[in-house]
């Protein structure tokens, strides 16, 4: 873990450019759905609970919780720990928690986001807050 | 409108090869294909429908070609992609085709190597860019059900490790097997940790190889050779993150399929004497046991323990041949084996030492893609005539 990994740029595409866009100033957006009031993530043009088109970005506070984790072992650049965490709106993400102690993770404990760089928009990624 | 009865398997081949750097995927699907056309005693000319998946090279119309595939007969082909559970999905699209009259004699393919070589990515779906950097891969997208499962249901490893313990059993008397020792608990747990918290031994072989089945209609079979094998039921589902609302990765598709196969079938979950569960990891089997209804939700720990799978020991018999776990996982898809170790069953083709007396009902279930992120879920119900 000692040196930054390199990690791949989203390739983007018209519907979700905006969260690039946005996470290039630093914020982690969601998408709702007008329509039916749900949050949803990835972000989606289409709700795809109710298959309105009434959806708009919003601002994740980016504060969630770990639903489950897996710290693999086995890796060419190193051990990292994949993770599901679920954000204070609703929904789950998957991610990589990193710059924390990823021997000491709990299914429940409070993380927070941060961005990393890429060659393009940054990645979300989840650390312990 | 039900395939049940309709369609009846009368050709099985597992490739004896774990290791195949000397021959071509293609070549492989070819063996497979001879061997499973051998068994049922028809010629490649009598086919009429083919099946394949992703691990086909260049998918359908060239396999067919390099088949060597009658093409003034062939009238039924059918490409669906669902990972290692394709050929259970097959099966059944097999048994809609011949329902519906649009072929007769259907050849199913599974082949391809990789214990040779890295196997190519797959194309990538629209949720690429938000997940691909995280490194999700099998061994951690089970692991993650895993943890989750023990921190809802108070799963333990030492539960898990049965199973492994169970297959082991078995796979001692597969003269194919890749793993033929018989192992414990305690060597389950004492193998290194590969993805928290699944260990080395919690996790399948990775094996070249392949199989293949013959499916056709009643009348066929009955003028054939083999024991007579029908299908009764069938079922297929698919499950994911949907958005990341509700998460609940304890649960597999098999909860959807499972219960339209065997309403399908009518018949119940304690019917069954022999089961084929996916195995490509230990807590594969545990969830889907639950997810088909062999036990509670949360309870697969304690119903696996103890040897419960070991054939003759235990209540349920599965994965007679060593399975993922110890056998082989031919292009890291279990769908293929699963299926033509039932038929071994329902036949009395199994080892002696592990066949299971009056076996009449069966089932093979598996799972294709992560079961952590995105799969698809597969259910057949086998009865010997």
């Amino acid at each position: 873990m000692s040196e930054a990994k390199k990690y791949p740029a989203p390739v983007t595409n018209p519907e979700t450019a905006a969260f690039w866009d946005a996470a290039k100033q630093g914020k982690f957006m969601i998408k709702r759905c007008t329509a039916c009031g749900e949050a949803h993530y990835f972000p989606r043009a289409i709700c795809p609970f109710c298959y309105s088109d009434k959806t708009v970005w919003e601002e994740s506070s980016g504060e969630a919780t770990i639903y489950t984790w897996s710290l693999m072992r086995k890796s060419p650049t190193g051990p990292y720990a994949i993770a599901y965490v679920t954000l204070k709106e609703g929904p789950s993400v998957q991610t990589n928690i990193v710059d924390c102690d990823l021997e000491k993770l709990k299914i429940g404990q409070k993380v927070k986001v941060v961005f990393k760089p890429t060659d393009g928009a940054p990645l979300p990624f989840f650390t312990v807050a | 409108m039900t395939i049940k009865g309709k369609a009846y398997i009368a050709g099985i081949y597992e490739h004896p090869t774990r290791h195949a750097p000397d021959k071509s995927t293609a070549q492989l699907h070819a063996e497979v294909a001879k061997g499973a056309i051998e068994d049922a005693g028809i010629s490649k000319d009598d086919v009429d429908g083919y099946f394949c998946a992703g691990d086909a090279p260049g998918g359908a119309w060239p396999m067919v070609d390099y088949l060597g595939l009658n093409t003034k007969k062939l009238r039924h082909v059918d490409s669906t992609e669902t990972g290692g559970c394709s050929y259970i999905i097959h099966l059944g699209h097999a048994a809609e085709a011949i329902a519906a009259g649009k072929c007769s004699i259907a050849l199913i393919t599974l082949a391809g190597k990789p214990r040779t070589g890295v196997m190519p990515p797959r194309a990538a779906g629209a949720e690429a860019d938000f997940e691909s950097a995280y490194g999700a891969t099998t061994h951690n997208a089970y692991g993650m059900c895993a943890m989750r499962h023990m921190h809802d249901y108070g799963t333990t490893s030492e539960q898990l490790a049965w199973i492994k313990v169970a297959a082991s059993h078995h796979a001692q008397y597969n003269p194919h097997a890749m793993l033929k020792d018989v192992v414990t608990v305690e060597d389950v747990l004492n193998s290194p940790m590969i993805s928290d918290p699944l260990h080395r031994m919690d996790c399948c072989v990775v094996s070249d190889g392949g199989g293949a089945l013959i499916v056709t209609t009643p009348e066929i079979a009955r003028s054939l050779k083999k024991p007579l094998v029908k299908l009764i039921g069938h079922g297929e589902a698919m499950k994911g993150p949907r958005g990341g609302k509700d998460l609940d990765l304890t649960y597999s598709a098999g909860i959807w399929s499972g219960p339209r196969a065997f309403e399908e079938a009518g018949i119940t979950p304690q019917d069954i004497k022999y089961a084929s569960i996916y195995d490509s990891f230990t807590i594969t089997v545990l969830m889907q046991l639950e997810d088909l209804g062999f036990c509670k939700k949360g309870e697969g720990g304690k119903f696996v323990a103890d040897g419960n799978l070991i054939s003759g020991v235990g209540k349920l018999p599965f994965n007679t041949d060593g399975g993922g776990l110890c056998s082989n996982h031919p292009v890291n898809r279990g769908g293929m084996t699963k299926i033509i170790e039932a038929v071994r069953q329902l036949r009395g083709e199994a080892h002696p030492k592990v066949q299971v007396k009056n076996c009449d009902l069966a089932i093979a279930h598996g799972t294709g893609g992560l079961l952590g992120v995105r799969h698809a879920a597969s259910t057949a119900i086998l009865e010997r005539v």
